[in-house]
């Protein structure tokens, strides 16, 4: 049986005809039945299958394209849900580009934020302000509402704006370390919803408690984007977007500057890395894709008030990261899509369920333990359990492993890595299992 | 402007005083826990909010079996204080023990990120044994120590209005000033106190000098929580109404207070929480007047948290804390 | 290693299960459509109210009260030809939830309208949503002025606004309790905020001056710092405009501090929960509410007796909203249906018949939606708490 299995994984073959079976029956499952959570989900966990397959990188990114431009989409197009589960993706996609930019604070540079739900909101309230008569309030020149268009525009300006803020919020705290930085970045984010939530006088900025209600959604070439479907490609190519960034940054210069400080902060210093700086960049990097984000979101949902971003949600984010895996960019993903899919369907889902047994009269459970107050229980666990037993996440971190031969013989590219004296560069066994300890 | 400021003082300083002390005896928990171990135990407010819980079940279990008028009042209290505080010392042990010893050589984000799950566990358990029982967690006791005594501060000088408190004002300010000197007192004259000290000071000489760590740091998170629950008991007694959520935020600003005061002082945890409680009420009632009503009250928890965001900038080592601080 | 062997297996297994799935939906899939035939065409009601949470009980009581009036109709619709059925959703009083929820509703072709949703910052934004797939949507309890400000087609309440709950209160101060000055504190939320500025402005306008107006944090125990500044100002009369935790441990701290002018408030202190917090300290409080007392008229009675055999459980303020809501909109769905020759009527038909109620009687409530939605003969309530308990006493009522 093992020899057996350990052929299989070699072989690409069974593998890919075992593959394409799976993604048509749950296809077809989910495209025929009227509402089908459990083929949905099963359709979406084919990209986990996928990213585990022997093939080149280059197919599974193909294969994982068409999976979801035009599978997914078009699979769950079939029954009355289609919208439902569209606004599952898109909120998935969404937090997913969140955990990657928490992942570049956390995961890599190893800063522990626990306010990073402001900048989301620095986005969000951007293009929320701006795409409503509120600007006018304070705004001495132009005509507000702004127009759907200015969407696009906006998503670089929620980027940036979230930037910025990271920077200010970054340039005071960066002087503190380990768990006071995660206090005081706790005490920023509650600082900026608190700020948020009062500043409709003297001059009505964000509408106070009120909220923004009625926000532009976004126009391209004249057409209206209202639908979750619609929105769906819009967050997906966001979120290859930041995919590709994150990819590229993790392998860049500023990637192992970031990986440094978070192994030794003092050696990276020795070694000649600007520590204010690099941090610095991990802040603003981080929030500018979490302000994207929060542009998208505002747009979708077309109202923003201070209560979508409390302190839980910050702490949603992390545990995301930390499910995941801190500093990986796969496990990252996995983690926002398990902790969102968990929150939006599934607790609702069992809640359903338990509400219609009550109903029926089948079992009494009292409602204090209905599953869907349970999220904070579950977060909880899921936080000790993974911090005590796995704490490198359901898909640890793994560091680029070189061949020493083959960058022996590669001479131009034996001096810009300088494999000599490096542990990682000795490593042989591509399966083996020794992987970089995340902090020290 | 500032002769209305002049007029509610005594008040303020009463109110913050009684504020104050909660934050000071839950901040001795973080500076006890971050001194030894040198975390910060973000469970700690969970376990002030279940000491709370404790101790109102107590008093609503006594009330229903109609003991409430046979007891004195005074008896009542103690028993749910120390109940409380040895239930919720032995529930910060437990959390020692499953939750941080294992992780004691762990980079330092870990057992950080265990203490936030173990935070949230809490909450959730508390909530539902709170809804369980009685349908809604938000939970009031009968009330305990509700006369008003009245102090005619205006007969000291005119620019005073007159101010008034709760007997209950009293209890708490008394208790958590005996719960402060006996921990002082602990740390600085027994033998376990003398341990801890060592401890904290350099774990593995200690060691060396035959002193059980693992039992030391036990022992710490015991004294520690167990006057966390304790204050739980007073917050209660005080002001009537609790829920699971109590804990977080006032948590936060317990260690604010020992920050201020600088973090593994003991002292400096007390004078720290109580300034912060005088400045937090001071806000909240002056807050509009200082600024011409631009900010309200309702800014005071920014203020609180702008304080913290200084002292750690600028004064990280606290008001007393010294280059070599006195640790636990 | 491991994982690649591990992938195997999940992989196989995920299959077969994934073969399960679509048989097993695919089969009850035909089975739906079996019982639609049988029973003539499906017209679908959703509720959506938190039905777990901290408001948990007064959205139960919503869906309910609809529940109700929905079985009561269904024999009428039978002899039209089509059968009701109720859908229920959880918004768990969250903004985001609502949302997602109201995609789904939105797009099951086979659901005609909406009753919810209990919280105005719910309403908002889910409402956009009903109004791009044109469904019809009644709320019960959404008293915020935005909710049908907006100028959307398919928003309609049948409870007073903010904006006549808080002028309402702020008359009753001036006019009844003759208060000159009022100091006003609010909980910084949508529901607390939109009141207590509502009740500004109106008692300024009557020629009452307002000597405070503070914020104060959700979820806090303690707010000697705000009664002391209110207590500072000795104002007349103290508004708060917020729920019945805060409001309760406000007055209670207030009445410690030796403040006993009357305190008033909106339909959030409308809750056995006030007293339990506030105990005997509650007398001398004031509240305005949109929830009348349902045993009152003959309707109502036989309304609660109804809920009560039904359920097996008292009759919250709320539940017979609910029940008026779903009547209003079933009368609605019938118009439609009738004007439309006894066929199915498009949902955007049923969403302007819903609009064009007029002279619906419910058990408390009558029903005239204007051209906005609101309902031009809702009524707001004055109540008083003489002593330590639940509910208050009627002191009057107030209509537009």
């Amino acid at each position: 049986m093992k020899e057996k299995l350990s052929a299989f994984k070699l072989h690409k073959t069974p593998q890919l005809i075992l593959f394409v079976a799976f993604v048509i029956v749950t296809s077809l499952a989910l495209y025929f039945s009227q509402k089908s959570v459990i083929s949905f989900l099963l359709l979406l966990s084919s990209l986990l299958f996928l990213y585990y397959m022997n093939l080149k990188n280059r197919t599974k990114w193909m294969i994982g394209l068409i999976l979801l431009f035009i599978l997914i989409p078009f699979a769950s197009s079939g029954g009355p849900a289609f919208q439902s589960y569209m606004e599952v993706a898109t909120m998935v996609g969404i937090y997913v580009s969140m955990a990657l930019g928490l992942n570049i604070v956390v995961g890599m540079a190893g800063l522990l934020d626990m306010g990073f739900i402001a900048f989301f909101a620095v986005g969000a309230y951007a293009y929320s302000i701006f795409a409503t008569p509120q600007a006018s309030n304070f705004m001495p020149f132009g005509h507000y509402p702004l127009d759907g268009n200015s969407f696009w525009a906006f998503l670089i300006i929620g980027a940036i704006a979230a930037a910025i803020t990271g920077v200010l919020i970054g340039v005071p705290v960066l002087r503190v370390k380990g768990d006071y930085l995660a206090i005081v970045t706790l005490g920023f984010g509650e600082i900026i919803r608190i700020v948020f939530n009062n500043s409709d006088s003297p001059i009505n900025f964000t509408g106070g408690a009120m909220g923004i209600a009625s926000v532009a959604h976004p126009k391209i070439f004249g057409y209206e984007l209202s639908f979750p479907n619609q929105f769906y490609f819009v967050t997906l190519v966001i979120l290859l977007f930041t995919l590709f960034a994150v990819l590229r940054l993790e392998r860049s210069k500023l990637g192992r500057s970031w990986k440094a400080i978070r192994e030794n902060e003092i050696a990276a210093q020795a070694m000649g890395i600007p520590l204010v700086k690099t941090k610095l960049m991990a802040f603003a990097l981080g929030a500018s894709f979490s302000g994207m984000m929060g542009v998208v979101f505002a747009a979708k949902q077309q109202f923003i008030d201070p209560t979508s971003f409390t302190l839980m949600e910050s702490f949603t984010i992390l545990v995301m990261v930390v499910l995941g895996g801190m500093g990986s960019v796969p496990g990252v993903i996995l983690g926002a899509a398990v902790v969102t899919i968990l929150n939006l369907q599934v607790l609702t889902e069992l809640t359903n369920w338990v509400n219609q047994l009550n109903l029926s009269g089948v079992v009494s459970i009292p409602d204090a333990l209905s599953p869907a107050k349970m999220q904070k229980f579950i977060f909880g666990a899921l936080l000790i359990i993974f911090a005590l037993y796995k704490t490198n996440g359901l898909i640890p971190a793994k560091n680029r492993v070189f061949d020493e031969k083959k960058l022996a013989s590669d001479k131009s590219n034996s001096k810009d890595n300088d494999p000599k004296g490096n542990p990682m560069t000795t490593l042989k066994d591509k399966d083996s299992k020794e992987q970089t300890k995340i902090y020290s | 402007m500032l002769h209305e400021m002049i007029q509610s003082l005594p008040q303020v300083l009463i109110d913050g005083l009684t504020l104050g002390t909660v934050y000071a005896v839950v901040a001795l928990g973080y500076t006890m826990v971050y001194g030894i171990l040198q975390l910060i135990n973000f469970a700690h407010g969970e376990i002030f909010m279940s000491g709370a819980f404790i101790g109102t079940a107590i008093l609503i279990a006594f009330s229903s079996m109609g003991l409430l008028h046979s007891i004195p009042s005074i008896l009542v209290v103690i028993i749910m204080l120390v109940v409380a505080a040895v239930l919720t010392g032995f529930l910060g042990m437990g959390i020692e023990r499953v939750a941080y010893r294992p992780l004691r050589n762990a980079p330092r984000l870990i057992p950080l990120i265990t203490a936030i799950g173990i935070s949230f566990v809490l909450q959730d358990v508390v909530r539902f044994i709170a809804e369980l029982a009685k349908g809604n967690y938000i939970i009031t006791g009968p009330s305990l120590f509700t006369k008003q005594i009245h102090i005619p501060t205006s007969s000291i000088s005119s620019v005073f209005h007159d101010s008034s408190f709760k007997t209950s004002f009293l209890l708490v300010l008394i208790i958590a000033i005996i719960l402060m000197i006996a921990l002082d007192f602990f740390v600085n004259k027994t033998k376990y106190g003398t341990a801890m000290r060592a401890v904290s000071l350099d774990r593995d000489t200690a060691a060396l000098m035959s002193i059980n760590v693992n039992k030391i740091i036990s022992v710490t998170f015991f004294v520690g929580s167990a006057l966390g629950g304790a204050t739980g008991v007073l917050f209660a007694v005080q002001y009537g109404t609790i829920d699971p959520y109590i804990g977080f935020i006032l948590g936060l600003k317990a260690f604010t207070a020992a920050v201020l005061g600088g973090i593994g002082n003991i002292r400096g945890a007390m004078l720290g929480g109580i300034i912060l409680g005088i400045l937090e009420m001071f806000a909240a009632a002056n807050l509009s007047l200082l600024t011409g009503g631009v900010l309200g009250a309702e800014y005071k928890d920014v203020f609180a948290f702008a304080i913290l965001i200084l002292v750690l900038i600028f004064k990280p080592e606290g008001l007393l804390g010294k280059p070599v601080a006195e640790k636990v | 290693m491991k994982f690649k062997k591990s992938l195997t297996l999940l992989l196989s297994g995920a299959l077969i299960a994934g073969v399960l799935a679509g048989c097993s939906s695919k089969s009850s899939d035909s089975s739906d459509g079996d019982s639609g035939g049988s029973g003539g065409k499906v017209i679908k009601i959703a509720t959506q109210s938190p039905l777990s949470g901290g408001s948990a009980i007064l959205g139960e009581a919503l869906k309910l009260g609809a529940q109700l009036k929905l079985e009561e109709e269904s024999k009428k619709f039978e002899k039209l030809g089509y059968k009701l059925q109720l859908e229920p959703y959880d918004d768990q009083g969250d903004p985001k939830k609502g949302v997602s929820n109201a995609n789904v509703i939105g797009a099951d072709k086979e659901i005609y309208g909406i009753i919810g949703h209990l919280n105005s910052g719910v309403t908002i934004p889910s409402s956009e949503v009903y109004e791009k797939y044109h469904v019809a949507m009644v709320s019960p309890a959404a008293t915020a002025v935005e909710v049908t400000e907006r100028g959307l087609k398919t928003v309609n309440r049948i409870v007073a606004r903010d904006d006549f709950q808080g002028p309402a209160g702020a008359e009753y101060a001036v006019k009844e309790l003759g208060a000159k000055t009022a100091f006003i504190i609010q909980d910084k939320t949508a529901y607390g905020q939109g009141l207590a500025d509502e009740f500004k402005k109106a008692i300024e306008s009557q020629g009452a001056k307002v000597v405070g107006y503070e914020g104060i944090t959700v979820g806090e125990k303690d707010f000697n710092g705000v009664i002391n500044k209110a207590k500072s100002q000795n104002p007349d009369v103290i508004y708060f405009g917020g729920l019945y935790a805060e409001g309760g441990l406000i007055i209670k701290q207030a009445r410690e501090k030796g403040i006993d002018v009357p305190i008033m408030g909106g339909d959030g202190l409308d809750s056995s929960g006030l007293v339990d917090i506030a105990g005997d300290k509650v007398a001398n409080t004031y509240i305005t509410s949109v929830a009348g007392d349902s045993t009152k008229t003959e309707s109502g009675k036989k309304f609660v007796e109804d809920y009560k055999a039904k359920f097996n459980k008292k009759a919250e303020s709320y539940s017979v909203y609910g029940y008026d809501s779903m009547g209003v909109l079933l009368k609605g769905i019938e118009d439609a249906i009738k004007a439309n020759g006894d066929k199915l009527p498009s949902k955007e038909k049923v969403a302007e018949a819903v609009r064009a109620v007029k002279d619906y009687k419910g058990a408390l409530t009558e029903v005239s939606f204007d051209d906005k939605g609101d309902n031009t003969k809702a009524k707001v309530f004055l109540y008083k708490f003489d002593k330590a308990s639940y509910p208050p006493a009627l002191q009057g009522e107030v209509s537009q």
